[in-house]
């Protein structure tokens, strides 16, 4: 075969399968081919095209850190076809990916400030990649702060990890899960992520904010992140359109002149405020 | 500078057979019952003798309704990618219309430009463009109003223009115009040097195209959107006879343990075009999905691109079941303030 | 007849009966289109001839048409046709539209209620046209595989824009057959066997529904005589069950003993 054509994706083999949560999961996933996954490198932010074969593709962003090399993680909600058919892959099992694609948080920029990650549900997997990537150069930023909610106990997602980061002295945790949404033995908190993240109050003093969730959330939020002392410039964020080709070919992620594909997902809240509300 | 040269219509024949002999399938404009449509012809005589536009453009053959991406087989636990078989044949396209030829420079930013998409580039490298220019035009036609005109060169590797009944003159403007000619030099003979302005259709500006460019922005919340997309169904239409429509969706199909993944044509008049799995979707009514197609052309691609995505040639006006007349709908929208 | 259009739709938006009118206005060039008339002097844009064919009850379920408020429809016998059948499939129900019907000799018709609507189509009987029948016989005189080759070849221009759906006022859901993927019961791309599959699948589903209005055939880009395949299925319906068959879903009822209609 002739050089890899732009549309076709790398063989990879399912090296581990987690349940996250009822309808969540998460496969390790590995290069078949040993050379393709040595030359392969990516960035905090970018995202894939994770395919079963004869199914189709479906778009969701690299949930592993780019400092772990060797191999890449995906975490998705069985939701449709693809997604369904990926869920009931097993370890061994061969699946596609086309990637890396789209622009990445600017870590490079972040070096010696304070970052505050601010996210609930299914929206915490672009973020676990850019925390992991942060705490495995830990020397590179002072505080690390992480609101996570969910709307019950079980819905959390990365709990082994959750659990790590709690005992971790370098990360300041908050979990809080929605009021009904707790267990007889949970410890976090009880109530809304901007409630909560509004009592722990954390300082915007040379922080950079990441927040990533649904939509209710980020627009309850992103008024708590302002009182705070955040500038929209100062809080990033990932959207979430439908794509297809994953290049700024397909034209289906298109908002205003950019393509979230391409020109994005990673935009600051001050870019996406310049938008037409098409996401 | 194009070399210019005069080609009888009589010698067309024998070009035809030189290029058939060359190992280059032709395709042209040919009657079907009223519908004109690029088909495999060997000789002109099976060119459709009068037509203001095709029913489908060229896009159909640089960018098919339905291709295949990659083709694989999967055996228990293991996957194997095979050699795909779309493989693009040298084909000459003769009489695109300069409007058409000109969308060739919309196709070429989107599909090669950042990343290069391998699968059209083959087909554009391995096609001759033998444009024809236009001696008529109907009230739908508007090249001149985004950049082109009835004589334009543009995406053309060779550009014919009817003189008289017998006489073409024949500019050859690429290396693969070049490469035409030369296959039978003894048909191109001198006497290029006239206007061949006066025998092309007149077609009036209608509009200017970098004001409505510049407005696009300062009208996305007004209400004309609504107004002009009441009567409009969401159909596919415009963007299907489009030549300047790249929009596409990706399909595996399967047979037994092998199977295909297919890019096929899609639209953003589809309500489906932008639905998340979750039901949320960003453009949820038809107006929002008119105003993409008419921001995407005028304002967004003028912005990422440098190219109008739209050419003028008028067939989504002629074509829509329910009489969205592009034309006026700029018409219209360059009138509010 | 069009002057009374006019005055109809003035005093149906005047008195506040109705938001908007759905009716013909002139359009670009020399053709018609549909125009939603919501002031009572606007009414004089309405028109009525031979251009007006396209079926307006299409706009009925539309979501920004719905926005307008309460429409007044103006209806010829095949709107009238798609009003009652909407009505069988309670996709309409008194009060939500208002009725300026036509009828075949040009009479502007009343009706008071949907009732009525259904009450006089159903005295029409959906026949087919000579020219209709002709181009049915042409069909049925060919041989089993010239019938498959001439679809084949008209499908084979098919580019799946779904102007035929778009267009059909029986196509109302919300997610069509061919949106569906699990599973994918219909194959997407515009291939032989996918355009094939797609125009059976939407003939069956309009069988025994299609009012005959001929929108699929006027609204195909590439000029596909759709209409053939749905007027077949009417010509059976007529051979098999009489002129004046009742709708067959709409006689359901849920306590029906019949298990498979469930």
């Amino acid at each position: 075969m002739e050089e890899k054509s732009l549309y076709q994706p790398y063989l990879m083999r399912i090296a581990a399968n987690i349940d996250e949560t009822p309808d969540v999961k998460t496969f390790r996933l590995e290069f078949v081919k040993e050379d393709e996954g040595k030359s392969f490198s990516f960035k905090a932010g970018q995202f894939g095209e994770y395919s079963v074969f004869g199914e189709g593709e479906s778009t969701f962003c690299i949930a592993s850190s780019p400092t772990r090399s060797g191999y890449i993680e995906c975490t998705f909600r069985k939701m449709g076809r693809v997604t369904k058919s990926l869920a009931s892959r097993e370890v061994g099992d061969i699946i596609g990916f086309r990637g890396p694609y789209g622009n990445i948080f600017p870590l490079d920029d972040w070096k010696g400030k304070s970052l505050l990650f601010v996210t609930g549900g299914i929206a915490l997997p672009p973020l676990r990649c850019v925390i992991w990537n942060a705490l495995d150069l830990r020397n590179n930023f002072k505080d690390i702060t992480v609101v996570y909610g969910a709307r019950t106990v079980r819905d959390l997602v990365y709990k082994h990890e959750l659990e790590e980061w709690g005992k971790r002295g370098d990360v300041k945790l908050i979990t809080t899960v929605d009021p009904g949404g707790e267990t007889v033995e949970w410890k976090g908190e009880v109530g809304f992520v901007p409630t909560v993240l509004e009592k722990a109050s954390p300082s915007s003093a040379d922080t950079v904010a990441l927040l990533c969730g649904p939509p209710i959330m980020i627009k309850l939020t992103l008024p708590i992140l302002t009182k705070l002392g955040f500038s929209q410039d100062k809080i990033f964020t990932t959207l979430e359109n439908r794509m297809k080709c994953g290049i700024g070919k397909c034209g289906r992620c298109n908002v205003g002149k950019y393509f979230v594909c391409k020109d994005g997902p990673v935009f600051t809240f001050a870019q996406v405020s310049q938008l037409p509300p098409e996401y | 500078m194009a070399d210019k040269k005069i080609i009888r219509k009589s010698s067309l024949g024998e070009l035809f057979k030189k290029i058939r002999s060359d190992g280059k399938r032709i395709l042209a404009p040919v009657d079907r019952g009223g519908k004109i449509l690029f088909e495999y012809v060997d000789s002109p005589g099976s060119i459709a003798p009068d037509y203001i536009q095709t029913t489908l453009s060229a896009k159909d053959t640089l960018l098919p309704r339905c291709e295949e991406m990659l083709r694989f087989r999967t055996e228990q636990k293991s996957v194997y990618l095979e050699e795909s078989l779309n493989r693009p044949e040298p084909t000459l396209i003769f009489g695109v219309r300069p409007c058409d030829a000109r969308s060739i420079a919309v196709l070429n930013a989107v599909y090669l430009i950042n990343y290069t998409d391998d699968i059209y580039r083959q087909k554009i490298d391995t096609t001759t463009i033998v444009g024809v220019s236009c001696a008529k035009c109907d009230e739908y036609c508007f090249c001149t109003s985004v950049g082109g005109s009835p004589g334009d060169t543009a995406g053309s590797d060779m550009l014919l223009t009817q003189m008289d009944n017998d006489i073409y003159l024949a500019e050859i403007l690429t290396d693969k115009g070049k490469a035409i000619a030369a296959l039978a030099p003894e048909l191109f003979a001198e006497g290029g040097d006239v206007d061949k302005n006066k025998h092309c259709a007149d077609v009036p500006v209608r509009f200017d195209v970098k004001d409505l460019s510049k407005r696009l922005p300062g009208v996305f919340e007004d209400p004309v959107w609504i107004a002009q997309s009441l009567r409009c169904i969401g159909c596919g239409t415009c963007s299907y006879v489009c030549p300047a429509c790249t929009c596409f969706d990706i399909q595996d199909e399967t047979d037994g343990n092998r199977g295909v993944r297919l890019r096929c044509w899609d639209s953003c008049g589809f309500a489906q075009f932008t639905l998340h799995t979750s039901g949320h979707n960003p453009r949820e009514v038809q107006s929002q999905r008119w105003r993409q197609r008419i921001m995407h052309k005028f304002s967004y691609q003028p912005d990422q691109l440098d190219v109008i995505g739209c050419v003028g040639c008028g067939r989504c006006s002629r074509t829509c079941p329910v009489d969205m007349n592009i034309l006026q709908h700029i018409t219209d929208i360059l009138e509010v303030h | 007849m069009q002057d009374k259009i006019r005055q109809r739709a003035k005093e149906l938006l005047a008195g506040g009966a109705v938001s908007v009118v759905i009716g013909y206005g002139e359009g670009s060039g020399n053709r018609v289109r549909a125009i939603f008339i919501q002031k009572p002097e606007d009414a004089d844009r309405l028109i009525l001839d031979d251009r007006c064919l396209q079926n307006l009850a299409v706009y009925l379920p539309k979501h920004e048409v719905r926005a307008l408020g309460k429409p007044a429809i103006v209806a010829r016998v095949p709107v009238l046709r798609s009003i009652q059948q909407l009505v069988y499939e309670q996709q309409l129900k008194e009060g939500d539209i208002a009725v300026i019907g036509v009828s075949d000799d040009g009479q502007v018709l009343d009706f008071p209620d949907l009732k009525s609507v259904g009450d006089f189509v159903s005295k029409i009987p959906l026949t087919l046209t000579p020219d209709e029948q002709a181009a049915l016989k042409k069909l049925e005189a060919m041989s089993r595989e010239e019938r498959w080759n001439f679809w084949l070849e008209e499908m084979s221009n098919c580019i799946k824009c779904y102007a035929c759906r778009a267009s059909c006022p029986m196509c109302y859901c919300e997610r069509c057959t061919v949106d569906c993927n699990q599973p994918q019961w219909i194959s997407v791309p515009a291939h032989a066997l996918g355009s094939l599959e797609w125009h059976i699948m939407r003939a069956m589903h309009l069988a025994g529904r299609c009012v005959n209005c001929g929108d699929c055939t006027r609204a195909c880009p590439v000029k596909i005589p759709l209409a053939l395949l749905n007027q077949r299925i009417i010509a059976d319906i007529v051979d098999n069950f009489g002129e004046k068959a009742e709708y067959a879903l709409a006689a359901f009822k849920p306590d029906d003993t019949e298990d498979f209609i469930r």
